[in-house]
């Protein structure tokens, strides 16, 4: 992974003497409330129900073991022992006190970590596959683009204060793991006719009030260009981006208002005067970075198909978690393994400091001492021997890691909702947890297939609700917690937003509502359809004829 | 007197800026100005043949592109900021320097705070006239709160990977 030299080093130390002088600041009084907000928002620093949350960067979800185990140290220290992953690839801490959040960073500096750009409206974490590198689909390794994309973002003069928040996402694989569709602007790497690498750039997408999948503005942008490009789209949002109104503030909104041609052309016009400036990236500087992402030290193994099938035969639990955790890998004998974060009663993404301690010592004996976070809110050790597979899953079950649902309707991408985040209108992890109770029959599950079921606990979709196949958003209907759902999302490729189902429901009605849409895909699925196909085949109306029959 | 500061440092202010209502009427002769976008527009002509000096200031919704042209005219070019999160400005500062190649001042007006102080020094302000209820000399520390910066600006056309060593 990226390893800081003295200048990358030198910039977060800058920024935590500077956040701790701001917060002495603040807290003297000689900062008013609403001058540090955007400053400690920029830090990763939320005022949420009950205490400050503090989000942590962890660029395109990339962690060495040392990070991991700082990262336990602060959740043991100064949290109540656990962490938790967003949707974003992030860490975050909901117990850290303020005055400690200075002391945080600087710890956080030692293994070359930091919160900057995490919150507050400016260009944020960059998020990627989070099998890259080692994906079988691959194209390009997307993650120099990441790093060389956060370092152009980090502290950019010009775009410290957008209109709104700005997210970019970059695929390098054939599948779109990232969700680039979704993002403000999505980058799929291509090679032209000629084999020259390049990005097709897609601008407007996200999710929040106004979901959208974003629009194409260019098919082929050479790689050296890419950070002109950017600059360019990024000025034509900050100066023509709406500021009267922080829900049409998204450069989504501004794109559908010029129309994406329109934008396109504005964004060709600045260009014109940025190309081939001194942001045009050369081969050195992405070989610099690229030499940070070679391959580990891989030995030469041979896949272990037989054996693996052998020890499948023998333990049904190992075969379950083989299926559903485990991924190809492009080396012979490797894979690459999910560790679920998704056990029935644990929020979905957290993670205790003991957990995060034995994570960290799995991926040094089992991983070249990394690993990912997913926006699915689970980590990953990405370069496992597959001989050592059996082993592995001993252990993973140990630690409550090993639970074979990675893609299942239990693998619920979840948001804090109303147990900690202020602008909820309702809670969602107990509906999470509510819905795994009911489905926990893990037979069925397997025979349910590949299910993304989505909880945000209000409009502003942390949770991601759109782009789930099953989507639930929490709602207020007179001061009560209701739930809406919809249908036929998917972030994927050819990425498609949810359509309603219909009116809302009552907390306790939910479990039983996903049943009668589960037993409606049964019903009618052909053989081997997923969730997602049958529901594009067969549209709304069946399972809204399902659920809503026994109202009446 | 206000002060402000200039080139890293704290001098007396000795520009006059004036409000958007102000009209052609009563200008006095030899002072130096800073008059709003629509008055130079309307009025080039009377105001270039004054003997003081001239700046004008543009608010946060007005674009550079219109004096693009005039920018031979101006001392001072003061672009405002109606709140300190309103960061269009920072975008017609570098399009004056690195675009249109304007070496006058560039003055940051209105919520101007320490905080921000080091990303506008990078966009090419070199003027800020700090919110009056701030101390200007307390804010002149904003401008080193980094040692290093990854990107090209209008402070140096280099982003650090043409820049770094070793
Ligand atoms: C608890 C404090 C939190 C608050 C106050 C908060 C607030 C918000 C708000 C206001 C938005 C909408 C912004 C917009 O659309 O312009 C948003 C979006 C988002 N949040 Fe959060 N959030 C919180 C926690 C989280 C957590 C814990 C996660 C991850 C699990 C998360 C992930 C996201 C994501 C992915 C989006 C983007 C949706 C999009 O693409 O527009 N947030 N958040
Ligand atoms: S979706 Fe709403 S309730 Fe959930 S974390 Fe985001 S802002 Fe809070």
């Amino acid at each position: 992974m990226y390893v800081y030299d003295q200048y990358d080093q030198h910039i977060i130390e800058d920024r935590v003497r500077q956040f701790r002088d701001q917060t002495r600041r603040f807290l003297a009084g000689e900062l008013a409330d609403e001058e540090f907000r955007p400053l400690r928002l920029q830090n990763g620093l939320y005022i949420q129900r009950y205490a400050p949350m503090l989000r942590v960067a962890v660029p395109y979800g990339l962690l060495s073991s040392t990070q991991l185990r700082k990262l336990a140290q602060i959740a043991r220290h100064y949290d109540k022992g656990y962490a938790h992953i967003s949707t974003r690839t992030n860490v975050q801490f909901n117990w850290p006190d303020l005055e400690d959040v200075p002391e945080i960073l600087a710890e956080l500096a030692t293994v070359q970590m930091h919160a900057i750009q995490t919150s507050g409206n400016c260009i944020r974490n960059t998020t990627t596959d989070q099998f890259a590198g080692v994906a079988k689909d691959e194209l390009i390794d997307p993650r120099p683009w990441c790093e060389i994309i956060r370092q152009w973002s980090t502290f950019h003069p010009e775009f410290a204060f957008l209109p709104r928040k700005f997210k970019i996402a970059v695929n390098g694989a054939a599948s779109d793991r990232a969700a680039i569709e979704v993002h403000d602007i999505g980058l799929e790497a291509v090679n032209n006719a000629a084999g020259e690498l390049g990005f097709r750039v897609s601008v407007g997408g996200g999710l929040g009030r106004t979901p959208i999948v974003g629009s194409y503005i260019n098919e082929f942008l050479p790689w050296q260009h890419l950070l002109s490009y950017l600059d360019a789209i990024l000025r034509v949002y900050n100066r023509y981006g709406r500021r009267d109104n922080k829900f049409k503030a998204r450069i989504k909104i501004l794109v559908k208002a010029l129309t994406p041609e329109v934008f396109a052309e504005r964004v060709n016009a600045e260009w014109a005067h940025l190309k081939d400036g001194p942001t045009t990236l050369t081969e050195a500087e992405v070989e610099r970075v690229g030499k940070f992402f070679v391959d580990p030290d891989y030995k030469a193994l041979q896949d272990q198909d037989a054996a693996l099938a052998q020890l499948d035969a023998e333990h049904p639990g190992f075969a379950r978690w083989r299926q559903r955790n485990v991924v190809a890998h492009k080396k012979p004998g490797y894979a690459a393994v999910t560790l679920s974060l998704k056990s029935t009663g644990v929020a979905p993404g957290d993670v205790t400091d003991k957990q995060l301690d034995a994570i960290a010592e799995l991926a040094d004996r089992y991983s070249f001492g990394e690993v990912r976070n997913s926006h699915e809110q689970n980590m990953i050790l990405a370069d496992v021997e597959q001989a050592r597979l059996f082993e592995l899953w001993h252990e993973l079950r140990e630690l409550g890691l090993a639970t074979p649902n990675i893609g299942l309707l239990t693998d619920i991408i979840c948001c804090p909702g109303g147990d900690f985040c202020s602008l909820a209108n309702a809670k969602s992890i107990p509906i999470a947890e509510a819905i795994q109770r009911r489905f926990d029959d893990l037979d069925y599950l397997f025979d349910l297939g590949n299910i993304d079921l989505n909880i945000s606990g209000c409009m502003n979709a942390c949770g991601h609700h759109h782009v789930g196949h099953i989507g639930i958003l929490g709602v207020d209907k007179k001061g009560a917690e209701f739930y809406q759902v919809s249908l036929g999302g998917s972030s994927g490729r050819n990425a498609s937003l949810g359509q309603i189902l219909g009116p809302s429901f009552a907390q306790d009605a939910m479990p039983d509502v996903i049943e009668k849409i589960i037993t409606v895909y049964v019903e009618r699925r052909t053989e081997d359809e997923q969730f997602l196909d049958t529901f594009r085949r067969i549209g709304i109306e069946p399972f809204k004829e399902r659920v809503y029959a026994a109202n009446h | 007197m206000q002060r402000i500061i200039k080139n890293d440092q704290l001098v007396d202010e000795t520009w006059h800026l004036l409000p958007k209502e102000q009209t052609l009427d009563d200008l006095c002769n030899s002072d130096d100005l800073i008059v709003p976008l629509h008055l130079w527009l309307d009025h080039a002509h009377a105001l270039k043949a004054r003997d003081g000096g001239l700046g004008v200031w543009l608010d946060a919704d007005e674009q550079v592109e219109e004096i693009a042209d005039d920018l031979a005219h101006f001392q001072v070019i003061a672009l405002n900021f109606p709140s300190f999160t309103d960061g269009r400005h920072y975008s017609s500062a570098r399009l004056l320097r690195e675009r249109y190649g304007y070496k006058g001042e560039i003055r940051a007006i209105g919520d101007v705070l320490r905080d921000q102080l080091f990303y506008m020094r990078r966009c090419g302000f070199d003027a800020f006239a700090v919110r009056a209820d701030r101390d200007p000399l307390d804010a002149l520390q904003g401008l080193k709160d980094f040692s290093v910066t990854y990107q090209a600006a209008a402070d140096d056309a280099r982003p650090l990977f043409r820049r770094r060593q070793g």
